[in-house]
């Protein structure tokens, strides 16, 4: 079943990837050019994996899967992403 | 483990290597059956960050889950239990990140924000923190006697309550779903620049996002989550 989410959902799968805690990390859409926290996006999670989307213009940023030893990350709705390196 | 009302409990972990958690963070919670079939799911730490290693998740039974009925019906003291986290940065308050709050509960959304309230309470803070609490009833309120004692001992937590299908007799609290009529009534002026946190079902969310917005809170201050049939919080 699908439901919209938060970025706070995505936070586990993307903290196993990343050494950054993600969901403040801001990604800048590539279809409409708003940047957001990571944890403001919309997320919808799936049996295969978990879709991230931008909230203004539905574009699709980050797709990550986990399966097979794998990790699968897919992001090219994400044009820019700025890590802050103060925590 | 406490039971909280009929379909909700709060479970407390000892956790192996635990480093604290920030109010409002969570953690993911993996089952694993025999056959190598796993299902995990997200609950919302409700405890304030404490010395010792431990953490409290409330999590409330959805009959048709794959998780909730386990943690609360199966789930045994001494049972073991893998967990990833504390997860998130961004559903977070502490102390520095300033007030005064509006935190907004649907149901078991309440577990995320009540570790903010206790985590103030605890460090003896005096940011002011105004609680808008939706349930379908009054058995159904999480927290209801610490919620109740905390409001009399001059915290500076105020609660209104709304109860959406049933109300106790000489009920005086809101009896409907919140609306932007009953949000502009709880919340704090505009002027005063508020941090609001929202956490509920998807609905309840975006309802209370969407009517804050129009009473003209700015939309960088209003932060939610939400949950649902697949990652119930």
């Amino acid at each position: 079943m699908e439901n919209k989410l938060d970025g706070n959902a995505a936070g586990g799968i993307l903290q196993e990837i990343f050494p950054f805690e993600m969901t403040q990390v801001q990604a800048t859409c590539t279809g409409c050019g708003a940047t957001n926290a990571i944890g403001a996006l919309a997320v919808y999670m799936h049996g295969m994996g978990t879709v991230i989307r931008c909230p203004s213009c539905d574009t699709v940023l980050i797709c990550v899967a986990q399966g097979r030893g794998h990790y699968w990350l897919d992001m090219q709705g994400v044009r820019v992403l700025q890590i802050s390196t103060e925590v | 483990m406490q039971e909280e009302t009929a379909r909700a409990k709060s479970i407390t972990l000892a956790v192996p290597h635990w480093n604290g958690h920030r109010p409002g963070q969570h953690v993911d919670v993996r089952l694993t059956a025999e056959d190598g079939y796993r299902a995990e799911r997200s609950y919302s730490i409700a405890s304030a960050p404490k010395p010792e290693p431990h953490v409290t998740l409330t999590v409330e039974r959805i009959d048709e889950g794959e998780v909730s009925p386990y943690l609360t019906e199966e789930l045994r003291v001494g049972d073991q239990l893998e967990l990833r986290g504390p997860i998130g940065g961004y559903f977070v308050w502490e102390e520095q990140i300033g007030g005064p709050l509006l935190l907004i509960a649907g149901g078991s959304g309440i577990a995320p924000l009540m570790a903010m309230i206790r985590s103030r309470v605890a460090r003896g803070s005096t940011i002011p923190i105004r609680l808008l609490y939706s349930s379908r009833s009054y058995t159904e309120v999480i927290y209801r006697d610490e919620l109740a004692r905390l409001v009399k001992s001059k915290t500076k937590l105020e609660v209104a309550y709304t109860l959406t299908r049933e109300q106790p007799p000489g009920w005086t609290g809101y009896h409907r779903r919140i609306d932007t009529e009953m949000l502009r009534e709880v919340a704090w002026p505009v002027a005063q620049r508020p941090l609001l946190f929202i956490c509920g079902p998807t609905p309840f969310v975006e309802t209370a996002a969407t009517s804050l917005v129009t009473l003209g809170y700015e939309p960088g201050r209003i932060k939610t989550e939400r949950f649902g049939p697949t990652g119930e919080t």
